[in-house]
This record gives C-alpha cells, structure tokens and sequence, in this order.
C-alpha cells in the first residue's frame, strides 16, 4: 500500500441478511490529512468508521489500517492495533458511572502503568485541548451536548492516536457550538500531527476542514477528491446533495 | 412444511444463545484466571447488588418461615409430633427455600437491573466505546458482576435461613404453643451442617445464572428503550426458569441419596 495512503477500504461488502449497507465499496484516507465522509442519512457513513476501528468485520473484502489488514484478526490483536486508532462516537458514549476526568483518562488507566499525577497531568492537557477546564469531576449528565462531544474528543485524543475518527460531530449543535468543534478539531489535528476521519451533515463545516471529500451513496463511494473539486464536482449527485435540491438522481 | 421451519429457526436460536452464554462464561473464566479484576468496581457491586437486596430477601424469607411453620404446626399438633415442626422448618428453608427464594428474589431486583444498565450501555454506544478503548466489556462489566453475586448470594442466603428460621420459631410459639427449645433441639437434629454447605453450593450456582443471563442480555441488547425492555424481562423470566431447573437437578444430586 502507498505510503501515504494511511488506511483503505478494499472492495468492501457489509451485509446483515438481506440488508447491504456497503456493496463494493474503495476508500482511501490519505495520510496526515482530514477526510470527510459525506451521505445521506443511514447510508452507512457510520459503518465505515467502526470497519477502520475494527468494530465490526466486513462480509467481504478488506479493511487497512497503518498497513494492517483489519479483517480475521484476532481480538487480543485488535485491542493493540486499536491503540493507534481512536473513535470519537456521536454521542460521545462517555460512561455514565465515571466522572469526565476518570472518562478521559480510563485508556491510559488500563493500558499503561503511569502514576495518577501523571494521568491527571495528561488529561487536564486533554480538556484543555478541547477548551474544557474544571469539569474533571463533572458528571457526563451535567453537561451540555457540545461539552459532551468535546469531552467525548478528549478522550479520544488522550493515547495521541495516528488516526481519529469522528463520528457526526456536529449534529444537531447550533451554529456556534458547530464552529468551535470545528475549530477544535482543526487544532487537533494539528496538535496530534495525525490523520482524521470525520461524518458530517454540515457542509460548512466540512468545506472548512476537509483536505478530501468522499460521497457514499448506496453503499458505494461514488465521488472522491480534494474539497475544491468536490466543491466545484459535476457529478449530478453530488451537485444535488451539495445544493439540498429535491429535484436529481437522489431518490427523496 | 412451515412448522418445521420455525422448529428449525427456533432450535438455531436456542443454540445461539447457547453459545454465546458460554462464550461468555468462557471469557470471563480467562479473565479469573489471568487474575484480571477490576477490585474497586467489586465491592461497589458487591454493595449495590448485595446490601440493596438485603431488606427484601429478609422480608421474603421471613413470611415464608412464618407460613411453613403456620401450616405444619397445625398439623403436626394435631397428630401430636409438634415437636418435628423446627425440623420441618429448618429443612425445608436450609435445603430447599432459602437458596432458592433468595435466588429468585436476586433475580428480579439485580439480574433485571444488570441487564437493564448494560442494555442501556450498548444502545448508547458505551460498549463500543470500551472495546473501541481496547478494553473488555467482560472484564469490565461482567466479571465484577459475577465475582459480587456469588460472594454476596451466599451470604444473604445464610442471612435468609436464619431469619426464615427465627419466624418459622416464632409462630410455633406464638400459634401451637410449641417451645423454642423444643424447636431448636428438632432443627439441628434434622439438618446437618453438610446440608447447610450443599444449599450455599446451590447458592453459588444460582448467583452464575443470575449473573451471565442478566449479562448476556443486557449486552444482546437491540433496539433502543424498548430492546433494554425486553432485555430486562427475558433477563428475569430466563434467569427465574433456570433457577428453578438447576434447583430441581442439585437437589437430585445432592440430596437423592438421602
């Protein structure tokens, strides 16, 4: 694989039964760079990032990371393949039990023997990163959908993965909150040096920090570019998605 | 040509979850033995599932002592062996009643609970997010689960024997005039204190159904609210079946020949 490819869906199928979510489908995520994954609504955009964390197996093909092949390896090899991969979910799923701190810092707890100050020195760095301060010993119910999301980032980012996916990170935030996740996912993008996944619905937000755009669209990556050739694509269906039209091939 | 397709699609799903219930014993036994255990999460459940279910298990056994020894009482005086009525009592709650009242009684309030909090956990995306972290849920869940109700069953069963034991002596007194002593002195020459070990092993046993069905449940869990529903009532109607079952087998084991 091309060195700066960092990670490839080959020829994927997913099924469940009857149900195909992705049906041959290539994607390649380009090193150091963010990708945004845009798509209609349950067409399988989420699906994709748990295939690149390993969560879930493809019916077929194969799923790439750093030059691993994902598919029919064991768990215990997983869980340390996952270590270079982080996964930051829609609705944060931080645990309801632990405070944000204990949140945040739960993968360095279990997977390394640092001392607590040092843990706590690493996650205050964390929610710092993410503009949360003094809401260690906060409760995930006593915060705010954005904080949530950034806290969820926090954690995400804590082990410095070389890949963060992100998983619609700015659904159903107001326009402000949208920006600053934004933001801030631009700046950890910089402060990590890594390469980024992220699903959205927000073409502002995507034209702001995509380096590369890729279209799903039953099941199959149907438009693939830099975001000014997206921006500027012919392609019938992603002229109809980027304008919101109900008129276009896109069945409504 | 329909029927044997449900008989078919019924048989493969029970071996289904045949076999995820041992893939999940089976895991939780590797963590046992590679010694990982999460001690601080133990206790807490130790506490929730325990001590919460203490008052209710003590309640429960205490009516059914008081209603054992209401019933024999009134029959044993009027045959005249009022004195066997203590070791009517003691038997029935130390073999039979007392690990398996408590047992369903655990069932209902904890293994309705575990399945619920876990169900809750998966349809909220927690459990891919432990094992997007790397991290069992088995370990971190299940074991500690497990580990607190088998510690703590046994215990509230001995508690549940006692007090079933004490209300059952009470209404001999207090009904059919039958003296303490008199009952106390019947109850230890019917029970030994092999019979009192063999119902904390049913104990035991039931805890690991308790445990691994409200466990599986809650992490089989699909379908939103109504998925964590139905989790939490298949958690308790499967567990409350198979308590019954295995009661019926252990006490063929332990006590047939007897």
């Amino acid at each position: 694989m091309d060195a700066s490819i960092y990670a490839r869906l080959d020829d994927v199928t997913l099924s469940f039964g009857e149900h195909v979510i992705l049906k041959n489908c290539n994607l390649d995520i380009v090193r150091g760079a963010i990708t945004c994954i845009v798509g209609l609504s349950g067409a399988g955009k989420s699906t994709i990032l748990r295939l690149l964390d390993g969560l879930i197996e493809p019916s077929s093909g194969h799923v790439y990371v750093d030059g691993h092949d994902l598919c029919h390896t064991p768990e215990r090899k997983l869980v340390d393949l996952r270590q270079k991969t982080s996964l930051a979910f829609q609705f944060a799923a931080l645990l309801d039990s632990l405070t944000i701190g204990e949140n945040v810092g739960l993968p360095l707890r279990e997977h390394t023997a640092l001392p607590d100050e040092k843990i706590r020195h690493i996650v205050d760095d964390a929610l710092e990163s993410v503009g949360l301060r003094h809401i260690y010993d906060s409760l995930p119910n006593e915060l705010s959908g954005g904080m949530l999301k950034r806290a969820g980032f926090a954690r995400a980012i804590v082990t410095r993965p070389e890949l963060v996916l992100y998983d619609e990170p700015t659904t159903g935030l107001d326009p402000i909150v949208t920006n600053l996740i934004t933001d801030t996912i631009l700046r950890l993008r910089e402060k990590l040096d890594g390469t980024a996944v992220v699903i959205s619905h927000d073409l502002h937000s995507i034209f702001r920090m995509a380096d590369y755009v890729a279209m799903l669209f039953e099941g199959a990556i149907i438009a693939y570019g830099p975001r000014e050739e997206i921006r500027t694509s012919t392609n019938p269906f992603v002229q109809q998605f980027l304008t919101g039209s109900e008129v276009g091939p896109i069945p409504v | 040509m329909r029927l044997l397709e449900r008989f078919g699609e019924g048989t493969i799903a029970f071996l289904e979850y045949l076999g995820g219930i041992f893939s999940l014993v089976g895991e939780s036994i590797r963590s046992l033995v590679h010694a990982q255990i999460r001690y601080a999460e133990t206790f807490v459940q130790s506490y929730e599932l325990g001590l919460g279910s203490l008052l209710i298990v003590l309640l429960t056994s205490l009516f059914t002592g008081m209603v054992i020894s209401l019933e024999s009482a009134q029959q044993a005086v009027q045959f005249g062996i009022g004195s066997l009525v203590g070791g009517a009592v003691t038997y029935t709650s130390v073999r039979e009643l007392g690990p398996m009242l408590t047992a369903v009684v655990v069932a209902g309030r904890v293994g309705s609970a575990i399945a619920a909090e876990i169900g809750s956990m998966v349809v909220t995306e927690q459990i891919d997010a432990l094992r997007s972290m790397g991290l069992s849920p088995v370990r971190f869940l299940v074991v500690p689960r497990l580990l607190a109700l088998a510690f703590m069953l046994p215990l509230l069963t001995i508690f549940a024997d006692i007090i079933s034991i004490v209300g059952g002596m009470w209404i001999a007194q207090a009904y059919a005039h039958i003296n303490p002593a008199t009952f106390i002195s019947s109850a230890r020459q019917a029970v030994g204190f092999d019979d009192v070990v063999k119902g904390l092993v049913k104990a035991l046993v039931f805890a690991c159904i308790i445990a691994f069905v409200g466990c599986y449940q809650g992490l089989s869990t699909r379908g939103g609210a109504a998925g964590v529903g139905r989790a939490t009532t298949s958690a308790v109607v499967i567990s409350i079946i198979l308590i019954f079952g295995t009661n019926f087998i252990m006490s063929y084991l332990l006590f047939g020949a007897h």
